[in-house]
């Protein structure tokens, strides 16, 4: 199975690069730019057939190594 | 008194940490990050550098290392451990220090002498020196910007958990004097029982008059006398 997750600073936490990007945009003309966040993707393969399974071990890794959980959200989904 | 000096993929401060503990007189040992146990020491060291590339987040590899497992028994026991630059990264990523390591706030690489005020001397690190010392250390990092909430923030000033300030020469401590963005300037910090120190800045850089200083000495001196 695959899964994917996305890891994102939470909304309070300033995101120097996001805004760096989103400055630039705005430079290049798109004005109408109203705020960058970025972000981290992972692709993960899973030898796991189990819907259910392959969610709780996606939690599992997004909270145990793929996210500080202090700082950042993540988005799992299930392909 | 021994020591271990952990040694990871993209350690690059750790022959540095090891010459100044020897030179005062600590028993040091070098320990490869995938060693399954820990040798007997009384202080063990992560030291700085960039440990795996700063893949996913710095010191976010190097805290799941095998030898971490001792590392934790070890601090759990009441053992000293030092993490300076990203062996501070790597102790807030194992959960041993709270808070967060975020990139500087001018999002440049910094390496550049600063100042630092001595906020906490009640710790077998920092014994020798003087309560508002202001003392001069380099830095050398990219993300060294710490972050705390409020809540943990107020915790962190009130049990006097803060070891060091950002502050200028003549020990003001304000926005001006802080390199990169950290919470109340905060440059290092310790646990509860004050066994464990994380800092930004690089004391083992300044252990010598003739080549930067002797600001740093002070700090290994304060591990020795503590034995």
């Amino acid at each position: 199975m695959k899964i994917s997750a996305t890891v994102t600073l939470k909304k309070e936490v300033l995101d120097p690069q996001g805004k760096v990007v989103g400055q630039t945009l705005k430079d290049m003309g798109y004005k109408n730019i109203v705020n960058v966040r970025q972000g981290k993707y992972f692709d993960i393969e899973l030898d796991e057939t189990d819907k259910e399974k392959a969610k709780k071990i996606a939690e599992e890794i997004c909270k145990k190594l793929l996210t500080n959980i202090v700082i950042e959200d993540y988005t799992i989904n299930l392909k | 008194m021994k020591s271990s000096v952990i040694v990871f993929p993209g350690s690059n401060c750790d022959r540095d940490i090891a010459v100044a503990l020897e030179k005062f007189q600590i028993k040091n040992q070098m320990v490869w990050h995938n060693e399954p146990s820990l040798p007997k020491s009384d202080l063990v060291v992560l030291p700085g550098g960039f440990s795996y590339g700063d893949y996913l987040r710095t010191g976010c590899i190097a805290s799941k290392s095998r030898i971490i497992n001792d590392v934790l028994k070890h601090a759990n026991k009441g053992g000293l451990l030092l993490g300076i630059c990203n062996g501070f990264q790597i102790l807030i990523e194992t959960s041993l220090l709270p808070g967060v390591l975020l990139r500087n706030k001018n999002l440049r690489f910094l390496s550049k002498n600063i100042f630092l005020k001595v906020i906490n001397i009640n710790n077998k690190f920092c014994s020798n020196y003087k309560k508002k010392d202001v003392i001069e250390l380099p830095i050398a990092h990219n993300e060294g910007n710490y972050f705390a909430s409020d809540e943990l923030l107020k915790k962190l000033e009130n049990e006097n958990l803060v070891a060091f300030k950002y502050c200028d020469k003549k020990g003001d401590v304000n926005e001006k004097s802080n390199p990169n963005g950290s919470s109340n300037n905060i440059a290092g910090i310790l646990n509860n029982k004050k066994n464990i120190l994380g800092m930004m800045p690089h004391p083992e850089r300044v252990i010598d008059s003739i080549l930067s200083g002797e600001d740093g000495s002070i700090m290994f001196e304060s591990l020795l006398k503590s034995q």
